[in-house]
């Protein structure tokens, strides 16, 4: 509270500003501000001719950091991860020095109003996504850590969820960075706050809980049996209650998995999953609940052929019989 | 670079001092020491009045920390966070005193070219991770803190589950002030895990007056003495780190 009220007089600038760099002497105009965390505050500005996000921070060594996890992030060809990064630089201002760096301008709205907006149909599309980029940036050593509805963002149309903020991102093995307690694994007891792939995982299944509770819910008992018991009381929750409790569980060695998952989830979400025990049992089910549609279509296909041949055989029968 | 021991004083506290020492006097004191002291500020239907905001941000300010004022369901995640911002602070203090020596003496981080920082940032991280941090709490049992102490037990819990997470060793140790006798009575010796408060907590009584300043003296005291005992069993010199701001 303290640190924010101080942070904002630092950083706190007016729409119309002119954000001149110290190095490279880059001049961007201040549009509007697009919100603040914890290390800085993030402004819309424009620069040359395009919009920009302006990210500021009387604290550089935080910027430093970002600015470090956006270059890495940079080197990934074709990917999606982060924004992507224009400049870094400092703003000297009166006598003190402001570190602030500029980025890609990712606009929409972020996934909970994108959801309420459009419809529980798009959950499945964004997530499959969202875990195709978590695979992509575990792959390069990273764990994203401040995983949130609030830093998820649907640009578009077509709709393609993009991360922002990479305050939380830390590289793998290391403790995480930033955190917030909903999508905390730490906080309901249910592992580490070590960096690994299960890390976001667990956050992609809380993330997943909170499109069902859009106003969160709080921690009473904690632990596996409160968050089974809130995925019970939601039907929209209950079709993906397997894949939710093995995301929670740390069950999924990677986003990859959990997309397999998913996708094979989609075409038998009629049934209901099984009895929330382990996953061999779930994913046995799963399997089969794929490979049972494919059965009746041979039989079908069988039928169809014997049919055919008989006709053929019988017509040729006949002709055979009228010839003569 | 040598990761050695960070020692940060953490107190918890919802108000004013009333008894002994002059508690931002004792602050000074334990960041001569090494020692960075951080104060949390805990709310619950109540506020701090003035006086006691400028007491926990004078604190903070003299012991070289970090301070925060929360309501009390936020606890949990700022105690973690401001133990952190201070270890960062720390290590950044002691970059740029080896920046200084290789640079000159005007030089520091905030001085490089932004291309540059990036890999000083990659020392600082690392060494955040490696590090070992001795962390004693201090927490206020008087009277107004009754209601807030099983949040206090949570957020203390969770911080030890933060840190364990870093590759570095953690020592913690948990006093409260005041005692059943004397102004300030240990809890809980040296020690890596947390765990065991959860029994301990629920048998503290609460009540009496704030000593926090004679707290902080004690608190000092406390790292001496470890450090004496520990250069007792190993005859290798443990390095703390100097406050370098």
């Amino acid at each position: 509270m303290m640190m924010n009220s101080t942070l904002k007089n630092l950083c706190k600038v007016s729409p119309g500003t002119i954000i001149e760099g110290k190095w490279h002497h880059h001049r961007y105009t201040i549009l509007k501000e697009l919100g603040f965390g914890a290390n800085g505050i993030v402004y819309l500005a424009q620069f040359h001719n395009q919009k920009v996000a302006l990210k500021m921070s009387d604290n550089g060594m935080s910027i430093t950091s970002e600015v470090n996890v956006l270059k890495s992030f940079a080197k990934v060809q074709g990917s999606s991860l982060g924004p992507s990064l224009v400049d870094v630089d400092d703003w000297v201002q009166r006598n003190h020095t402001v570190s602030f760096y500029v980025m890609e301008y990712i606009d929409g709205p972020d996934l909970l109003t994108f959801i309420q907006q459009k419809g529980n149909g798009w959950t499945e599309v964004l997530v499959l996504q969202l875990l195709s980029d978590l695979h992509t940036l575990h792959k390069q050593g990273w764990v994203f850590g401040d995983l949130k509805p609030e830093n998820l963002i649907v640009m578009g149309p077509p709709p393609r969820i993009r991360c922002i903020d990479v305050g939380g991102t830390t590289m793998q093995g290391r403790a995480i960075k930033e955190f917030t307690e909903f999508y905390d694994r730490g906080y309901w007891g249910l592992g580490s706050r070590k960096a690994d792939p299960t890390y976001d995982l667990f956050a992609v299944g809380m993330i997943m809980m909170n499109m069902a509770y859009p106003k969160r819910f709080n921690k009473t008992t904690g632990g596996l049996n409160q968050l089974r018991g809130m995925i019970q009381q939601k039907s929209e929750l209950k079709k993906y209650e397997g894949i939710i409790l093995n995301a929670l569980q740390g069950n999924y060695q990677s986003a990859k998995q959990m997309r397999m998952d998913m996708i094979q989830g989609i075409g038998s979400q009629t049934k209901s999953v099984v009895s929330p025990s382990p996953q061999q049992r779930i994913r046995a089910h799963v399997k089969t609940q794929r490979y049972t549609p494919k059965t009746p279509q041979k039989r079908k296909g069988g039928w169809f052929e014997t049919t055919l041949l008989v006709t053929i055989v019988s017509v040729l029968y006949f002709l055979y019989i009228f010839g003569i | 670079m040598n990761p050695g021991t960070i020692k940060q004083i953490l107190l918890i506290t919802d108000g004013c001092s009333n008894q002994g020492e002059d508690p931002i006097a004792m602050a000074a004191l334990a960041k001569e020491q090494g020692i960075t002291v951080n104060v949390i500020g805990v709310m619950e239907h109540d506020t701090i009045d003035e006086k006691g905001m400028k007491e926990i941000e004078g604190i903070a300010m003299s012991g070289g920390g970090v301070s925060q004022v929360v309501y009390a369901q936020k606890l949990s995640q700022t105690v973690q966070m401001v133990t952190r911002k201070a270890m960062t602070q720390t290590l950044q203090g002691v970059v740029n005193k080896e920046l200084r020596q290789i640079l000159g003496d005007s030089k520091s981080v905030e001085d490089l070219p932004p291309e540059q920082r990036g890999e000083v940032m990659e020392v600082v991280d690392e060494l955040g991770e490696t590090v070992n941090l001795d962390v004693l709490i201090l927490v206020d049992t008087s009277a107004s803190m009754k209601n807030k102490l099983p949040t206090v037990k949570e957020a203390l819990l969770d911080l030890s589950l933060s840190l364990n997470a870093r590759s570095g060793n953690n020592q913690f140790g948990v006093f409260v002030f005041p005692g059943k006798k004397k102004d300030v009575e240990k809890l809980l010796d040296w020690t890596p895990q947390l765990e065991s408060l959860t029994s301990i907590f629920p048998k503290l009584t609460t009540g009496g007056i704030t000593p926090t300043g004679p707290a902080i003296r004690e608190a000092c005291a406390y790292f001496k003495k470890k450090r004496s005992l520990r250069s007792l069993l190993s005859r290798d010199d443990e390095q703390y780190f100097e406050e370098s701001m």
